[in-house]
């Protein structure tokens, strides 16, 4: 995608608004002041070594974790305990595991019209069109009758995003969705997401994929030990990388 | 392999070839377990019929029509003590059934509650149902039945004393008495109602489900169709001028007369097994809960299900097929544990043809043989129900 494509799609309204958010397990305090906003269209992907509270970031979006201090608005409402709030919030935020997370004991049709059919009460036939038509945009219509372990972990990694889609999200997150495949099919599900990119869904991607990142960010945003260190263009921020840490970091993970 | 040629002739070579290979050994293996297993068959057999010969007894279910000259306290179906052997075993059976399936579902209710709080983060909660589980699962099931006997006979007071929380109910150390109801001829409009009530039902969740498949809409099935089911023969009783009435028992010399009674026996079997059952079961079903990924859970909430929803559609279903293999064992277990019946005077199969028959006819052959049958044929039966069960629910893999 060309820069010119990238800030088309990116409109002025505001999706996610991360005030002074702070958050500990214990003792330990994973998110340290983090302040970030996200534009409807944008996509911004964020690195940093292990540990340094990506996940945890992007598991406060959805209220899979809780934060403890600052606030977070998505699309306008403010995640507080209220629990109206964070299921009105989790029905708009899409989001794909490292794990998938696919329901075995379910097919690929019916992980992806469940949510549809019990939280959207859309009917039955509607439901099952509209994950049909996903199914097809991830390119394993021909999967929809099986369950989820008789397939390949691409197959089921896109399973899951079509079954995100199915809720038709405003933003999608991503926890590392390529950490736990095997390279050949790392590629497949890039391609699908980059596609996503294109059709400008708003999107947050915690990946290591610095092909990805190049290709389809608005921003990247560095991470370590729970704060956000940095944050840039792609391609000022793999060029020029301002901070000691980052500078450290891309030269460890782009060195092969 | 020059050697080998040399040192073997060829038959044995040939014999030493099919050993050697792993096909032809298990084969081999196989067959001379079996012949094994009939010449020990076969020597118990005939072992017994030399024995029983010297003893001039013989094999023979003569006796089962014979009276069995001896009362049971409990029976389901008319039974005296003119009655057959034949008779008695069937009061047995229906008694082991009644206690084993009143059993199975309450230790069932009491293992899913008990294994939920278990994982209540609410600590008194916690370690009260850790406490339960722990004395459940470590004190001798016999110990229990007994406990709950004793408590039943020493604590409760003798009827002319009994406890009575509600009218016509009586509690005494000589059994829980309730009032018992009596139909009147008009009371078939009940059962019709009730018979109404449930086609409507299954109707109306048919015609939700269409409902839901062209429109969207959620009708709250559950709750409409048990309101159907209950208000429907209730709606018929007072219509029919109602029919039943209540037979209440009556103190009359040393204790209670009409009604129904659960007697102290089968109460303290019932409570004492169930007791037992489900500390196990309540473990099953914290471990079904636990074994489940908490990925899933996440899963389900980031699609935006509610917390009682991805119980019901996403967890519960997995959690189901992780709890019934095992869950198999302890419902077969506690059939078999309802045979120390006879401890508290429960009349069960044990108590009846495997007991006072075997004693009174020295049958003790025969009476086993058929005690062994009866336990078999439930078990088995038992075991078939739940594999189907678990054959249904399990997962496709590829």
């Amino acid at each position: 995608m060309s820069a010119q494509e990238k800030s088309m799609s990116v409109s002025d309204e505001m999706m996610i608004e991360m005030n002074g958010v702070h958050k500990w397990y214990g003792q330990f305090h994973v998110l340290k002041n983090i302040n970030l906003t996200v534009k409807r269209g944008e996509r911004i992907v964020i690195c940093g070594p292990s540990g340094s509270g990506k996940s945890t970031l992007i598991r406060c979006i959805n209220r899979l974790e809780e934060h403890q201090q600052g606030e977070i608005i998505v699309e306008g409402t403010e995640l507080t305990g209220n629990l109206k709030h964070i299921e009105q919030i989790r029905r708009e935020v899409g989001m794909v595991f490292q794990h998938f997370n696919l329901f075995p004991h379910l097919t690929v049709m019916e992980n992806c019209t469940l949510a549809p059919i019990w939280v959207r009460h859309m009917p039955k036939q509607e439901a099952e069109e509209v994950a049909m038509n996903y199914l097809r945009q991830v390119q394993i219509p021909e999967q929809a009758e099986k369950f989820p372990g008789q397939l390949s972990g691409g197959q089921q990694q896109r399973a899951a995003i079509a079954r995100s889609l199915c809720m038709r999200p405003k933003v999608m997150l991503f926890d590392e969705p390529t950490s736990a495949l095997d390279p050949e099919m790392i590629k497949e599900v890039l391609d699908i997401m980059i596609e996503l990119a294109r059709d400008g869904m708003t999107m947050i991607c915690v990946t290591h994929e610095m092909g990805f990142a190049k290709t389809v960010a608005n921003r990247v945003i560095f991470m370590d030990d729970g704060e956000i260190i940095e944050q840039n263009e792609p391609e000022e921020f793999f060029a020029n990388p301002k901070n000691e840490r980052t500078q450290l970091f891309l030269s460890q993970i782009l060195q092969h | 392999m020059t050697t080998a040629t040399a040192i073997f002739p060829n038959p044995l070579r040939w014999a030493l070839g099919l050993w050697r290979d792993q096909k032809h050994r298990g084969t081999i293996i196989q067959i001379m377990a079996l012949v094994a297993l009939l010449l020990f068959i076969g020597i118990i057999i005939r072992n017994t019929a030399i024995n029983l010969q010297a003893l001039g007894l013989e094999i023979g279910y003569d006796f089962l029509t014979e009276p069995a000259n001896y009362d049971i306290n409990q029976h389901l179906i008319d039974y005296n003590s003119l009655s057959s052997h034949l008779r008695a075993t069937a009061v047995g059976v229906i008694n082991t059934a009644l206690v084993s399936v009143c059993g199975i579902i309450l230790a069932t209710v009491i293992g899913l509650f008990a294994g939920i709080l278990r994982l209540s983060k609410n600590w008194l909660v916690n370690r009260i149902m850790y406490a339960y589980v722990e004395f459940g699962r470590n004190v001798p099931v016999l110990l229990q039945i007994l406990l709950f006997h004793a408590l039943i006979i020493h604590t409760l007071p003798h009827p002319r004393a009994s406890l009575s929380p509600m009218d016509g109910v009586f509690l005494s150390n000589r059994g829980f008495y309730v009032p018992q109801p009596v139909l009147e001829p008009a009371a078939w409009a009940i059962l019709a109602a009730l018979v109404i009530a449930a086609a409507l039902a299954w109707w109306f969740a048919g015609h939700a489900k269409r409902v839901q498949e062209n429109t969207g809409r959620h009708y709250p099935v559950f709750t409409i169709n048990a309101a159907l089911i209950i208000g429907l023969p209730l709606l018929a009783f007072f219509l029919a001028g109602r029919p039943i009435g209540l037979d209440f028992p009556q103190l009359k010399g040393f204790n209670y007369q009409g009604g129904m009674v659960l007697r102290p026996e089968f109460t303290a079997l019932w409570f004492a097994l169930s007791f037992y059952a489900g500390a196990y079961i309540a473990e099953l079903v914290r471990a079904g809960i636990l074994a489940i990924n908490r990925g899933q859970t996440e899963a389900a909430y980031s699609l935006g299900l509610k917390p009682n929803w991805t119980m019901r559609l996403v967890i519960l279903p997995q959690a189901m097929r992780v709890m019934v293999p095992p869950l198999i064992s302890q419902y077969l277990g506690l059939i078999k544990d309802s045979s120390l019946a006879i401890v508290i005077g429960y009349m069960d199969i044990v108590a009846t043809i495997g007991g006072i028959s075997l004693n009174q006819t020295g049958r003790a052959l025969e009476c086993m043989s058929i005690t062994l049958f009866i336990y078999l044929s439930i078990s088995l039966g038992v075991s078939t129900v739940m594999n189907w069960y678990n054959r249904r629910v399990s997962l496709v893999e590829r």
